[in-house]
């Protein structure tokens, strides 16, 4: 097809469920896009000489080189391009921030929209999937160096795609009874489906990766220990796995969740589909969750589909500050979320016998910018206002977990208990120690997470071949 | 991990005791601490504190009373069948030390998650003093066990039909708080809460230090979810990871007691819903 053609063709919408209906179900809202759609979108990249979409991917996938191939019709070979740099493009399809990532970089974006490159990597990923022909790639040379990787989340499942693939005996050590970390427990259903963190799961293990659930490191087993055991290095990627509560009157009232409590009993236990699942959950009809990130709108879409008749998002700052991607807050927003912005809570109220009844908050106004840059929200005096609620999700972020720090001697930690290690190679202050992800940087995204597993991976490979 | 059930045995009307092949945490584990376990695919996750381990057997004592549908299938497992998941030993474990006399107390199956604390208590060359109470003579537990870990045991029953006639905190306080016969150092009690309460506020009034441990609603019990969550002098702490022990005296039992109630009606829904499938045979 001519150039000139090739720029006509509109960026192809996603097809996506009706929201009237998705909001009561959990089956995924984007329905993916057919081939016809797929190979239609590819053509609107122009292939640039020196493409800016890879350079703004943590992981360097060759964009350019797995768009050409769908354009050809060879979605399989497209599929395995991307796996050559990321193990895990089903879920990066779907989870991965691309508008400011790989899409911002997009020239095509320029004068008119950027190739979506996210639903593209999805579609290629899932009809591998779908085809059953997920290639494993043969491991030629095997090292005999063992290495450990704690947590089985985005970090951990790359540095361990990455080592074995490099012919390391890998092992990961879960401390849940299922892998995946923040995909299987935080990421709800409908935005992605566990049956697709599993099937990457299984690739790893395909590979020849080992996965040791239910295994707590700090607990069963010290980082020492490990060492001990014989393994050559350790990758800590424990995530941030400590929620954030305001200290605000009422907090524990009955009703009052953390986002990482309600996401875990709908996602990784299925109180969702409570009492075939054992796992209860509040129901709530008036729910409000306090927040403006991703983890907020996954707990208010996923409070929705429980059933709930009003759900409100409360939010200190304005849209304009909210951290969570712009498609994440028009989809909550198409299924009747409603946002409360520059609104704070300031205690929560109780019946006499233990549970919430109400929230009361504050009006904020925008004052000068904080440390963060960002305008910081301050109190309207006398503003203050109930409103009726039975449940509370609060998603105002996560802390590091100390279980894994706190008994390795020796592991240098910040102000904040996160782990410090080299933004360049993982490296911690004990040697043959290695981290990365949230535990290093506080929630941040899946894909940043998979980037410093990249980088650690290098580095440890490096490490235990000089060894 | 999935572990194995080696022994089965009911120790009264609706409690059991599992012996578990679990070496690496039976290893590990130290007097207070907990595992979790999974019974099955759509099973929910459940903290039991450990009763016993034998490390040279690589073997886990499990104590527990059927409450809901997750504990009464657990009840009809067998020698032979494993358990889906077990992870452990979870909790900080119990600080323990020579200070003197020590009073362990255990309520009903509190008796159980006591047991190893009495027996470390007791090595560290502690006096120790035994308190284990029940409603009637036919739900006490692990008397010889007590006994053999113990200098001196009381046993109560609220009706009197065996031991000392009243509660394990009416038992404390009468037999040695009020007659000051021997210092009391510390007491350690464990059991249902409103006994636990009753407790701390007796030893509150004569000064005794007292240490509680707490089965909160758990989900993961790695600190990650807080649904444990207590208010402990006025601070919130996490009973998987802070706990499960704390000073009885700075606890809010109100609310504990109150966030204990959370799921009561879906756990209601859920047993009737077991019981009744069990009744027809079909299996929950």
């Amino acid at each position: 097809m001519e150039m000139k053609e090739r720029l006509k063709i509109p960026r192809q919408p996603m097809p996506e469920q009706d929201p009237q209906v998705r909001k009561r179900n959990f089956d995924e809202v984007p329905l993916g896009y057919t081939p016809e759609f797929a190979k239609a979108e590819a053509l609107r990249c122009i292939q640039c000489k020196k493409p800016e979409c890879v350079e703004g991917c943590p992981v360097e996938v060759d964009i350019p080189g797995f768009i050409a191939l769908i354009a050809e019709g060879k979605f399989i070979e497209a599929a395995r391009k991307i796996k050559q740099t990321n193990a895990l493009p089903a879920v990066c399809g779907r989870v991965c921030p691309q508008e400011v990532q790989c899409e911002i970089r997009c020239v095509r974006g320029k004068k008119a929209e950027p190739v979506a490159i996210g639903r593209l990597e999805r579609f290629v990923a899932d009809y591998e999937r779908a085809a059953g022909e997920v290639s494993i790639p043969k491991i030629e040379n095997k090292t005999g160096k063992k290495i450990a990787v704690v947590g089985s989340g985005p970090s951990g499942l790359t540095v361990a795609g990455d080592l074995v693939q490099m012919g390391h005996d890998v092992t990961i050590f879960e401390a849940l009874h299922a892998a995946g970390g923040v995909l299987v427990y935080g990421i709800p259903e409908f935005r992605l489906p566990k049956a697709i963190v599993a099937a990457e799961v299984d690739y790893l293990k395909k590979l020849g990766v080992k996965i040791e659930t239910s295994n707590v490191i700090g607990k069963v087993a010290t980082v020492d220990e490990l060492f001990a055991e014989g393994y050559d290095a350790v990758f800590l990627g424990t995530g941030a796995g400590l929620p954030s509560f305001m200290n605000i009157p009422g907090e524990n009232l009955n009703g009052v969740y953390s986002a990482n409590e309600y996401l875990t009993r709908s996602n990784l236990m299925k109180a969702y589909r409570f009492p075939e699942y054992d796992t209860p959950i509040v129901r709530g009809r008036n729910v409000a969750v306090i927040g403006g990130g991703n983890v907020a709108m996954d707990s208010a879409r996923t409070a929705m589909r429980l059933g709930a008749d009003h759900v409100y998002l409360v939010y200190r700052r304005s849209r304009q500050e909210m951290p969570a991607r712009i498609e994440e807050i028009h989809h909550a927003e198409e299924e009747g979320i409603e946002l409360h912005l520059l609104t704070n809570p300031i205690r929560y109220i109780g019946n006499g016998k233990g549970w919430v009844t109400g929230i009361e908050c504050l009006q904020m106004e925008l004052g000068e910018p904080d440390d963060s840059g960002r305008r910081r929200p301050v109190p309207i005096k006398g503003s203050e206002f109930i409103k009726d609620v039975d449940t509370v999700v609060v998603a105002i972020g996560a802390g590091s977990n100390p279980l894994v720090q706190s008994t390795t001697p020796g592991l240098d930690t910040n102000k904040w208990n996160y782990i410090i290690a080299d933004e360049e190679t993982g490296q911690t202050s004990r040697e043959g120690v290695f981290a990365g992800g949230d535990i290093v940087t506080g929630a941040a995204t899946v894909i940043l997470a998979m980037g410093a597993g990249r980088k650690a991976a290098r580095a440890m490979h490096k490490y235990v071949m000089s060894k | 991990m999935s572990a194995k059930i080696l022994e089965k045995q009911q120790l009264s009307e609706n409690v059991f005791k599992l012996v578990l092949d679990a070496p690496k945490i039976a290893k590990k584990r130290k007097a207070g601490q907990f595992v979790v376990l999974r019974i099955h695919e759509q099973g929910e996750r459940i903290p039991l504190t450990i009763a016993d381990a034998d490390p040279a057997k690589g073997t886990l004592t499990i104590i527990f009373q059927v409450v809901g549908k997750s504990t009464a299938h657990l009840s009809e497992l067998k020698a032979g069948d494993s358990l889906l998941d077990l992870v452990g030993p979870m909790g900080q474990p119990t600080h323990v030390e020579k200070i003197g006399t020590v009073v362990c107390v255990g309520g009903g199956v509190g008796v159980a998650p006591v047991y190893p604390i009495t027996q470390a208590m007791k090595n560290a060359g502690n006096h120790v003093i035994s308190i284990i109470g029940a409603r009637c003579k036919d739900l006490i537990i692990m008397e010889d066990e007590m006994k053999a870990v113990s200098d001196e045991i009381i046993v109560t029953t609220d009706d009197g039909s065996y031991g000392y006639h009243g509660f394990v905190s009416q038992a404390l306080e009468e037999k040695y708080l009020m007659t000051g016969d021997r210092k009391i150092d510390m007491v350690v009690a464990i059991g249902p809460v409103p006994m636990m309460r009753a407790l701390c506020d007796v030893t509150k009034k004569y000064n005794v230090p007292t240490v509680v441990s707490l089965n909160s609603i758990m989900v993961d019990a790695t600190g990650m979810c807080g649904a444990c969550r207590v208010t402990v002098g006025g601070k919130t702490r996490f009973v998987c990871v802070d706990g499960p022990e704390f000073d009885g005296h700075q606890v809010d039992f109100k609310e504990l007691i109150d966030r204990q109630r959370i799921y009561l009606d879906q756990e209601k829904q859920c047993y009737d819903h077991y019981c009744t499938c069990r009744q027809q045979g079909k299996g929950a």
